[in-house]
C-alpha cells in the first residue's frame, strides 16, 4: 500500500482521506467478554484497527519479588502481532512496544483500586491483530472494559483518543497515514468523571495555541468513546436487567389481582 | 434529593450515584463528597445507604467463611490450597490434624493430596499474608463422595436464601446433603447421582435467575415436578435392596 | 531499593513542603538546579557533552558512521537515539537488557531530536537510496540523582552540536575521508523540560527524592521558536487540562534558559 507523496490527505472540502470530516472518529464496535479463560476481556475495532484485551487477576504474583507490600502490581503487554502491520514485523518486544506497555499502565493504573489486593498481580494483555494509527488509545479502551469485566473494582472507566494536526488542520482521531503524513499525533487518556488525564503524549510541532485546541480535540473524543465503553458494558448486561424487570412487572401484576 | 440513579438501573464503574449525606454501602466509593460505583451493576438505595449489587466480582476471604478448596502442593508443614480467591490459602498441619504434628512420622499427602477437594473454615486473613485455613471443626475435611460445582460467589446468598430458605429446600426435595462454600463451590452428594443432578440443576437455576422474585416457589415447583419419577425409582431399588 | 526510598517521614515532609510553595533544597517550584555543560570530553567521540543538573549526571556520546536509510525515507540519513541507565549511576539500577525506563528515557530524547528536525538529516545522504550517514546517539547515565529525561536530551544536544564530521569525498562508490572537519548540519536547538505533580501544585526539575512522591510527571520539549515537539506523561497519576496548558507556558520560558546553556547566541 505505498501512497505517492504528492497525494493529499485532506482535500480543500476538508474531508478526509477515508471520507470522514475533521473533527469525526472512525466508526467503533466493541465487545466485552468474549475470552473464556480470561478474567475479563473485551475487543474493539475502529476503523481497520482490530484489538484485543484481556484481564487475568488479581491474582497471586510470580516471580514474588515483584509483590508490592501496600497494593496490585498492575502489569501490561502491548504487543502487536507480525502480521498486523504491511510489512510482518517480528514478533519479540520492539523498543516501541516496551515504551507503550509502559504508559498503557501508567494510564490505567490511576483507575484502578490497586490498594485493596495487595502483594497480588493484575495482568493485563493488549494484543494488536491489525494495526491502523491510534492502537495505543483503542488498547486502552479495550484494556479498561476488561478491567470492568474481570470485576475489578475501578475509580472510573479509561477513554482514550488521539488528536493531531493534517495538512494544517486540526483533526480527530488519526488514522496511520494521517499519523505518518501529518504535522503532529496527540494520544490522550482520559478518566471523565474526574477530569483527569493520565496519557498524554505529542510527536510533531505545534505552537501553543494550536497545542491547546488539539488537547480539546482529544478530550471531547475521550468523552464520546466513554459513551460507547458504558453501551458496550450495558448491552452485556441489559439481558439480565430486562428478565428481571418482566419478572417483576408480573409479579406484581398478580398482587394488585389479589393472588399470591 | 441528590441521588442520581434509579433503583436497579444498570451502572458502571464511575457513574456518580448520589452526592452528600449518603452512606456508600458495598461497590462504590466516596470521593469530594460524592458517591460513585466501582463495578458494573444494579444500583439500589434503602434509607440512606446507597450500594451496587455487583453483576460480576470474586470472592475475597473473610475469617469466619466455609470455602471448598482444591489442594495445590503438599508443603513441610501443611498445604497449599486454592480457593478461587487472588490469594492462596495455607492449611497448616496443626489445623489438620487433632494431635501434635510430627514431621517425621506423619505423612502429610496420605491425609489430602494434591487435588483433593477440602471443605475449610477461614480463620486468620489480613492484608499482610495469605489466609489460613481449618479442617478440624464439625463438618470439615475431604470431599469423598459426590460432586462439586462453581458458581459465581456474587449469587452465594441468593442459593442460601432468607434464613436458608432456598438451600434448605433443596435439600428436602432431593435429599441431598449440600455444603456451600463462600467461595463459590457448592459440594452435593446425595444418595444417587440423580439425586445430585437434581440438586444442581436447581442451584443452576437459582445461579440464572437470581435477580428475580418468586424464585424459591418456582425452584420448589421444578424440583417436585422432575423429582416425582426420581423418587418412586429410588424408592423401588432401595427397596429391592432391601 | 531499600537504599534509594526516601523514608516515609522524609516524603510526608517533601509533601507538605511542597503544598505549601517550598522545596527540600529551598528552590522556587518553577527554579532548576545548578546546570553545568561541557562539551567534547570524549575525543574518540565524533561529539560529546555532560551535563551536571544537580547531582544527577549524564554523559552523551556521538558517532558517525556509513549506513544505508530507511526504506521510507531513502534520502534522509539516519537518527538513532540509545540510553544506558548504568548500575554505578544508582543502586536502583540493575545490570542487563534495558528496560522500560531506558527505553522511555531513550525515545523521548529522540523525539525531541527527531520532530524538531534538529539534525539536517537531508545533509546526510551519501548515495541517495543506498548509503547515508547515520548517526549514534548514546546516552549514558552516570549518576541518577533525578529528572534524568532533561538532562539527558540536554546532554544530547550539547553533544550534538559539539559534534564534528569529517570532510569526504566519494570515490567509485566509497565514502573517502579527506582532511579537515565540519559540524554536524543542526537548524533547531530541542530542550526537555520535566514537571513533577503533587496533588494541585507543580514543580519544575524534581530532584530524585521529589520523584519518589509525586503523583506523575511531565515533559515538554520546546524548540527554538517556542513550539512545542514532544510531550510525554509519566507516573501513574494523571493531570487536569489545566494544569497541562500551565506547564505549557511555563516550558516555554524554561527552554530559553537552558538553551543559552549550549547555544551562546
Amino acid at each position: 500500500m505505498s501512497q505517492k507523496k504528492a497525494e493529499k490527505l485532506i482535500d480543500e472540502k476538508d474531508v478526509r482521506i477515508d471520507g470522514r470530516k475533521l473533527e469525526e472518529m472512525r466508526p467503533i464496535k466493541i465487545e466485552v467478554g468474549i475470552l473464556g479463560n480470561a478474567d475479563g476481556s473485551a475487543y474493539i475495532e475502529q476503523g481497520k484497527n482490530k484489538i484485543l484485551a484481556a484481564v487475568y487477576g488479581p491474582r497471586e504474583i510470580h516471580p514474588k519479588h515483584q509483590a508490592l507490600p501496600d497494593r496490585a502490581a498492575l502489569r501490561c503487554r502491548y504487543h502487536m502481532a507480525p502480521f498486523s502491520v504491511q510489512e510482518r514485523k517480528s514478533p519479540a518486544p520492539s523498543r516501541r512496544e516496551q515504551e507503550l506497555s509502559k504508559v498503557i499502565r501508567e494510564a490505567l493504573e490511576p483507575s484502578i483500586f490497586t490498594e485493596y489486593y495487595p502483594r497480588t498481580a493484575i495482568d493485563l494483555f493488549i494484543e494488536v491483530l491489525q494495526a491502523d494509527g491510534g492502537t495505543r488509545c483503542a488498547g486502552i479502551n479495550v484494556a479498561s472494559l476488561a478491567l470492568a469485566d474481570a470485576g475489578i473494582p475501578m475509580r472510573d472507566l479509561v477513554s482514550a483518543c488521539a488528536a493531531g494536526k493534517v495538512e494544517g488542520r486540526i483533526v480527530l482521531d488519526l488514522n496511520d497515514m494521517e499519523d505518518k503524513g501529518g504535522e503532529a499525533d496527540m494520544p490522550l487518556a482520559y478518566m471523565p468523571n474526574h477530569d483527569a488525564i493520565t496519557l498524554l503524549q505529542m510527536d510533531g510541532m505545534l505552537t501553543g495555541e494550536e497545542f491547546e485546541q488539539v488537547v480539546n480535540l482529544a478530550l471531547e473524543g475521550c468523552r464520546q468513546i466513554n459513551q460507547v465503553q458504558k453501551e458496550a458494558l450495558r448491552s452485556k448486561y441489559v439481558a439480565v436487567k430486562e428478565q428481571g424487570e418482566k419478572e417483576e412487572e408480573a409479579e406484581a401484576k398478580g398482587e394488585e389481582e389479589g393472588e399470591e | 434529593m441528590p441521588i442520581f440513579c434509579e433503583r436497579r438501573q444498570l451502572v458502571t464503574p464511575g457513574d456518580l450515584l448520589a452526592e452528600n449525606d449518603y452512606i456508600h454501602g458495598e461497590n462504590t466509593y466516596r470521593e469530594n463528597g460524592k458517591i460513585y460505583a466501582t463495578r458494573v451493576g444494579l444500583f439500589y438505595n434503602e434509607d440512606k445507604r446507597v450500594y451496587v449489587v455487583a453483576l460480576k466480582s470474586f470472592y475475597l476471604p473473610m475469617v469466619g467463611d466455609t470455602v471448598i478448596g482444591r489442594v495445590l502442593e503438599v508443603t513441610l508443614g501443611g498445604w497449599v490450597v486454592d480457593i478461587r480467591a487472588p490469594y492462596v490459602a495455607m492449611l497448616r498441619a496443626s489445623d489438620a490434624l487433632e494431635r501434635p504434628f510430627r514431621a517425621q512420622k506423619d505423612d502429610l499427602p496420605s491425609l489430602f493430596d494434591v487435588g483433593d477437594m477440602l471443605i475449610a473454615k477461614v480463620v486468620a486473613y489480613d492484608r499482610t499474608r495469605d489466609p489460613l485455613l481449618t479442617v478440624l471443626d464439625r463438618g470439615l475435611g475431604k470431599v469423598a463422595r459426590g460432586q462439586i460445582i462453581e458458581i459465581t460467589p456474587t449469587k452465594i446468598p441468593r442459593v442460601i436464601g432468607k434464613q436458608g430458605s432456598m438451600i434448605n429446600m433443596i435439600k428436602e426435595e432431593t435429599g441431598c446433603h449440600i455444603v456451600i462454600g463462600q467461595n463459590g463451590r457448592i459440594a452435593v452428594s446425595g444418595k444417587s447421582p440423580e439425586d445430585e443432578s437434581l440438586a444442581i440443576m436447581a442451584i443452576r437455576k437459582v445461579e440464572e435467575e437470581a435477580h428475580t422474585t418468586g424464585l424459591t416457589d418456582r425452584v420448589t415447583e421444578m424440583l417436585r415436578e422432575k423429582g416425582e419419577k426420581t423418587k418412586k425409582e429410588v424408592k423401588e431399588d432401595v427397596s429391592k435392596e432391601s | 531499593m531499600a537504599s534509594v526510598m526516601a523514608s516515609k517521614v522524609r516524603q510526608k515532609r517533601i509533601a507538605q513542603l511542597i503544598a505549601r510553595g517550598k522545596r527540600l533544597d529551598g528552590r522556587e517550584p518553577y527554579d532548576y538546579r545548578e546546570v553545568q555543560v561541557e562539551s567534547g570530553l570524549i575525543e574518540r567521540a565524533e561529539g560529546s557533552a555532560r551535563v551536571r543538573l544537580g547531582k544527577s549526571e549524564v554523559l552523551v556520546g556521538t558517532k558517525i558512521e556509513v549506513g544505508e536509510p530507511f526504506p521510507d525515507t531513502p534520502n534522509e540519513g539516519v537518527l538513532t537515539v540509545n540510553a544506558e541507565l548504568v548500575p554505578l549511576a544508582s543502586p536502583s539500577f540493575e545490570p542487563g537488557p534495558p528496560d522500560e525506563n531506558s527505553v522511555e528515557l531513550a525515545r523521548v530524547v529522540d523525539r525531541g531530536i527527531r520532530e524538531s528536525k534538529a539534525i539536517a538529516l537531508e545533509d546526510l545522504v551519501v548515495e541517495p537510496g543506498k548509503k547515508v550517514f547515520v548517526v549514534f546517539v548514546d546516552v549514558y547515565v552516570l549518576n541518577h540523582d533525578g529528572n534524568l529525561i532533561d538532562a539527558s536530551a540536554l546532554a544530547a544536544f550539547g553533544a550534538l552540536m559539539n559534534t564534528k564530521m569529517s570532510n569526504y569525498e566519494i570515490k567509485e562508490g566509497e565514502v573517502k575521508i579527506k582532511p579537515g572537519y565540519k559540524p554536524l548540519p543542526m537548524r533547531n536547538y530541542p530542550v526537555a523540560v520535566t514537571f513533577a505533580k503533587f496533588n494541585d501544585k507543580l514543580v519544575v526539575d524534581p530532584g530524585l527524592e521529589e520523584e519518589q512522591v509525586m503523583d506523575a510527571r511531565l515533559t515538554m520539549t520546546i524548540e527554538k521558536d517556542g513550539k512545542v515537539c514532544a510531550v510525554q506523561k509519566g507516573g501513574d497519576g494523571y493531570f487536569t487540562a489545566q494544569q497541562i496548558f500551565e506547564a505549557g507556558k511555563i516550558a516555554r520560558e524554561k527552554a530559553v534558559e537552558l538553551r543559552k546553556l549550549v547555544v551562546k547566541e
